[in-house]
């Protein structure tokens, strides 16, 4: 009753091409919008902005990267920190080569950086599959750390490696308060979102989605395999390198190669399979999982000891937050193996249906 | 020369160790079609175990098959609440639920046994062989000796295991297809027990080697990392793979770091056997030794 | 996006319930308890937390009470920075931070300049932040890896019998390849030219948990002396692989990250007469005493294992309390004696640190520590260290006195460090001689 399409009739080709053809989607996605971009700057705190809002968006980015690979093209990778590193000291070459260089531009610069590497490290998926596609793309993640642990021309000859980002300025506005970064990030991750929400239904993303359910048969029907696998290593990357860079000059600030490890890659893997495989909203879902799951069990194990007085030897506590993210991870696949985003249209398919489920 | 041949052998003997790592995930994927990430904290929970008993004041040839207990009882938990339930599901999915159940291994294991380091001692002194080091001036570890003979056996014995005996063709058959395994009356559950149980075992071993070796702490379940590549290289699906898999990415990455890394700034050790492993993979997709894949539309 | 919004809200209304009190002095402590390096987390964090609970059975500061919360981070910058931002504002602010990880150090560098909240990295992080008109709000206290690794170039010195027989002598930096690892390049390198000895340079890949290779290039180039410049597992590795590799454990070196009981136990008799680095000289102390009667004979220790009170960890967390606490007590003498400082205050506090023997025998850590006398110009405050050799059982100091390496050369190194970083981020150095 809350969901029904009945009554929405397309009447141009405008209207049948557009990305929400369903009226709720829009006025859903608009409230969330306007809630993000309007309601959030205006009343939440520096640290809901810096230590959550943040680094959720930029992993759902990255998430969103991996989910077109991984999702959309069905190509499993484990090397996205990589990408998102290449991304990262990329857009400090840039900036600090190129005298006054748009940040956008050294942004979408680096991204294609990470696209050139994807690109490279692509290439063995036209003959590898699987798992061992996944443990060769590991190649990636440690080669690519490696060479710029060891390269000092990408970390400028500093002497312990580590890269400071430099301040992000557009048209003379510094964004360096808490909530001016948020808006930067949210504005960059939307529209990315929207593109490639786009993307994944163009001709593009079909062929995608015909070579992940069966790669010889879309070759078959005419699918060029190289060209569409590359073409997803290629955005993927994009997509993983803009986090990347995203997470060096709005997050950390100062990053190290090292930080962007194979765990890293494994976390940015949770979220695409836990948020739901092939799906945009998937990867949002699977970020706020991964990424707000340890915070809430942490504050809530400290809510238990000092309010509640359950007392735990120094260490237990960590330790028990850590088998119950577990367990819920384990708990979440059981009761839903595709995905959070799968939960969502099973949603959606009941308020369809309520009050009469018949 | 003399030299070449201390890194070769130091190199091989290095990759048996990884070998012993690399056999618990074949084991799993092989009988089970998942992509066990669990086995390096599995290698951490046992080590950890069985030392944390023999630091209780059990003796060592007691805490070993109580260990092994408690990694039968893990397995059939496993398999009760993990694994019946998700019968048939995409091998992502299954793959995800192991790493779930990473989380949930190293954080029970740290619970009960707490977060310090331990040593263990397992009576064989790693020194290099005197005999050796007089008489060609190299130097083998004769812990490293007797930890390869322990790998042979091992793998000999489930090589037989698994080719000879009516649970080991079972095993393959599960691996196949779990919805036909089932059909055709293959008690598909006790079946999980049992590989699980054996990849504890494997976990066993490998964590009780390693922890003599490096000492026992978190940093056991780093060593799956190592595994990795064995098991592109061999195939996930063979066991005699594991253990070529693990001899040439041993031999070849110490090689490498020796006489490659200090032209580029050395510490490639970390990447080698990946890139290694893929030109392999480019030759054969399916591993050395792996079953070939057959595809049709 | 329902989901996420949700819980952001819980987190917001659990964040926000426990409001400030502001009538205590209040620490956060953005600590590890599991994960890789969590014997040594738990172990400095224990510590620390030891002698506040000691400072607060004996009153306080001036009456002030400590109190202090935990936040797990695993060693993950991100986690790490989010603790931060969530306990900084809490009870009436933070009042200073250690997050005793260089991922995360580098991650709160430039928001605790922001926050005006002193960030003390004892004994890592970047070594050029002793500059404190680049730096004014991080403190590497102490001694950082750079004065580290001079220390040990001129104890090798010794050993030898005078810097000059250094020359030509064959010296390896085996190292994590890392930033960390890399830190003491640019010493290293100085020095080898100066004095004449051959630098080799051996990176082992993270974890380190296997350095076949490593150690029989080591073995190759039969060097003088081994620089163990590791982490971890990586530590007892070494030493193992050191003997399977028939290679004297006693003319290997460590860092301080190399030398604490959970870096020789696991490696058994393999690291018997194997010597390191440290900040603390073992033994026991008065204050220890104090800290087993006063607080665990209380019931409210910190340290599941017993055995591991005045442990090198430890007793690192210990030292890491003092110099917080007396940071504290300085700045409430300048700015109100019994008052709670701000973090602004308590950086003064740290700026115009004093800890001198007088100071440290009336604390009953009398040789435990470096005195330590900070100046805006100089955030580190001392450079010594010491050596200690492992016997099979307990570490042994086995230099008399505190080591000093050239300081001079450092400070220049430091300085040159600081003004790239102020001229890469745009910041106006302090200039100090206005500084009160």
């Amino acid at each position: 009753m809350f969901y029904r399409e009945a009554g929405q009739f397309k009447a141009t080709y405008a209207e049948d091409n557009q990305i929400f053809p369903i009226r709720q989607d829009r006025i859903g996605i608009t409230l969330i919008l306007l809630l993000a971009f309007l309601v959030i700057p205006l009343s939440a705190s520096p640290y809901i902005f810096s230590a959550i809002l943040i680094p959720f968006l930029i992993f759902s980015l990255a998430a969103l990267g991996l989910n077109i690979l991984t999702g959309y093209a069905g190509q499993l990778s484990l090397g996205t920190a990589a990408f998102m590193a290449v991304g990262a000291f990329a857009s400090y070459n840039f900036m600090l080569r190129l005298e006054g260089i748009p940040v956008l531009l050294a942004f979408a610069l680096s991204g294609c950086c990470a696209a050139a590497v994807g690109i490279v490290f692509g290439l063995p998926s036209l003959r590898i599959r699987g798992f061992y596609l996944a443990a060769s793309t590991l190649a990636t993640q440690f080669f690519i750390v490696w060479c710029l642990t060891k390269i000092g021309w990408f970390t400028n000859y500093s002497s312990s490696g580590v890269i400071t980002a430099q301040q992000i300025v557009i048209f003379g506005y510094a964004f360096d308060t808490p909530a001016a970064k948020y808006l930067f990030v949210l504005s960059v991750v939307s529209i990315m979102a929207l593109l490639a929400k786009n993307m994944v239904r163009s001709n593009t993303g079909r062929s995608w989605m015909a070579i992940r359910d069966m790669d010889m048969a879309a070759e078959v029907i005419g699918f060029r395999p190289m060209r569409t696998k590359l073409l997803a290593f290629a955005v993927s990357s994009f997509y993983c390198g803009v986090a990347g860079a995203l997470y060096a000059y709005a997050y950390l600030g100062t990053v190290e190669p090292e930080g962007f490890s194979l765990e890293m890659s494994f976390r940015i893997l949770f979220m695409v399979i836990i948020g739901g495989i092939g799906s945009i909203l998937g990867s949002f879902l699977g970020s706020a999982f991964i990424v707000l799951l340890p915070t809430l069990l942490n504050v809530l194990f400290h809510f238990l000891e000092t309010e509640l007085h359950v007392e735990l030897p120094s260490g237990i506590s960590s330790s028990v937050e850590l088998m119950v993210f577990g367990a819920l991870i384990i708990f979440f696949l059981i009761v839903e193996p595709h995905g959070l985003a799968r939960l969502w249209q099973i949603g959606k398919e009941k308020l369809r249906l309520w009050p009469f489920p018949h | 020369m003399q030299f070449f041949l201390e890194v070769l052998l130091g190199g091989l003997l290095t990759g048996i160790m990884y070998s012993m790592v690399a056999l618990g995930f074949v084991l799993i994927y092989k009988a089970s079609g998942v992509f066990n990430f669990a086995q390096g904290a599995m290698v951490f929970f046992a080590a950890l175990t069985a030392v944390g008993l023999h630091d209780l004041g059990l003796s060592l040839w007691l805490a070993i098959p109580l260990t092994m207990l408690v990694m039968i009882v893990l397995a059939m938990a496993i398999e009760k609440i993990v694994l019946r339930p998700l019968v048939n599901q995409p091998e992502i999915t299954l793959f995800m639920v192991t790493i779930g159940l990473t989380f949930f291994i190293e954080g029970l294991a740290q619970a009960i046994w707490g977060a310090s380091v331990r040593k263990l001692e397992m009576g064989i002194d790693d020194v290099p062989l005197e005999y050796l080091l007089d008489t060609l001036g190299i130097a083998i570890s004769q812990f490293d000796l007797v930890a390869a003979g322990i790998a042979f056996v091992l793998v000999a014995g489930l090589a037989m295991f698994f080719s000879k005996t009516k649970v080991g063709r079972a095993l393959r058959a599960v691996a196949d297809d779990h919805q036909a395994a089932l059909s055709i009356g293959i008690p598909l559950q006790q079946i999980w027990v049992i590989v699980w149980g054996v990849a504890g075992f494997v976990a066993l071993v490998a964590g009780l080697l390693w922890g003599a070796r490096n000492g026992v702490q978190f940093a056991l379940t780093f060593v799956a990392l190592k595994a990795l590549p064995v098991l592109i290289l061999g195939g996930f699906t063979s066991v005699p793979g594991a253990i070529v898999g693990g001899l040439i990415i041993g031999a070849s990455e110490k090689i490498a770091e020796v006489y490659l890394g200090p032209y580029v700034g050395g510490g490639i050790e970390g990447w080698f056997p990946y890139v290694l492993a893929l030109l392999f993979l480019l030759a054969r997709p399916e591993g050395l030794f792996g079953e070939k894949i057959i595809r049709r539309i | 996006m329902k989901v996420a919004l949700k819980t952001l809200l819980t987190v917001a209304v659990l964040t926000a319930g426990s409001a400030a009190l502001a009538e205590d002095q209040f620490i956060p402590l953005p600590s590890y308890r599991v994960g890789p390096y969590a014997a040594g987390g738990s172990g400095f964090f224990g510590g620390a937390v030891d002698y506040m609970s000691l400072v607060n059975a004996n009153g306080g500061i001036n009456g002030v009470k400590l109190i202090w919360e935990e936040c797990e981070t695993e060693y993950n910058a991100s986690r790490g920075v989010e603790c931060y931002e969530r306990l900084k504002s809490k009870n009436g602010g933070a009042s200073m931070v250690e997050p005793l990880s260089t991922g995360i150090a580098y991650g709160i560098l430039d928001r605790v300049a922001q926050d005006k909240i002193p960030m003390t990295t004892l004994g890592y992080g970047r070594s050029d932040a002793a500059d404190g008109r680049v730096f004014p709000y991080v403190f590497p206290l102490i001694t950082s890896y750079w004065d580290q690794a001079a220390g040990m170039i001129k104890y090798l010195g010794e050993k030898e019998g005078g810097l000059a027989k250094l020359k030509g002598k064959k010296i390896v930096h085996l190292y994590h390849d890392s930033a960390f690892g890399k830190e003491p390049f640019p010493v290293f390198e100085a020095y080898a030219k100066e004095l004449g000895f051959e630098l080799i340079k051996l990176a082992v890949p993270h974890p380190g948990n296997e350095q076949q290779s490593q150690w029989l290039q080591i073995r190759q180039a039969k060097p003088d002396y081994v620089i163990l410049w590791g982490w971890g597992v990586m530590n007892p590795t070494a030493l193992k692989t050191a003997q399977r590799n028939g290679y004297p454990t006693s003319k290997i070196l460590g860092v301080w990250w190399s030398g604490s009981e959970e870096d020789v136990i696991p490696a058994g008799d393999a690291a018997k007469g194997y010597s390191s680095m440290t900040f603390n000289t073992p033994g026991n102390y008065p204050l220890l005493d104090e800290i087993k009667k006063k607080v665990y004979g209380a019931g409210k220790g910190n340290m599941e294992d017993k055995s591991r009170i005045g442990s090198t960890y430890h007793m690192r967390g210990v030292t890491a309390g003092i110099l917080w606490v007396e940071a504290i007590r300085k700045a409430q003498e300048k700015f109100g004696k019994g008052k709670v400082m701000t973090g602004e205050q308590v950086r003064w506090g740290f700026e115009n640190l004093n800890v001198d023997e007088a100071k440290l025998k009336a604390l009953g850590a009398l040789g435990m520590l470096p005195p330590v006398k900070t100046t805006c110009l100089d955030h580190e405050g001392s450079g010594a260290v010491k050596v200690q050799q492992w016997d099979g059982s307990k570490w042994k100091s086995i230099t008399p006195n505190w080591v000093v390496g050239d300081r001079a050369m450092i400070r220049k190194m430091v300085e040159e460090g600081a003004a790239k970083y102020a001229t890469e981020k745009k910041i106006t150095p302090r200039d100090c001689s206005k500084e009160g």
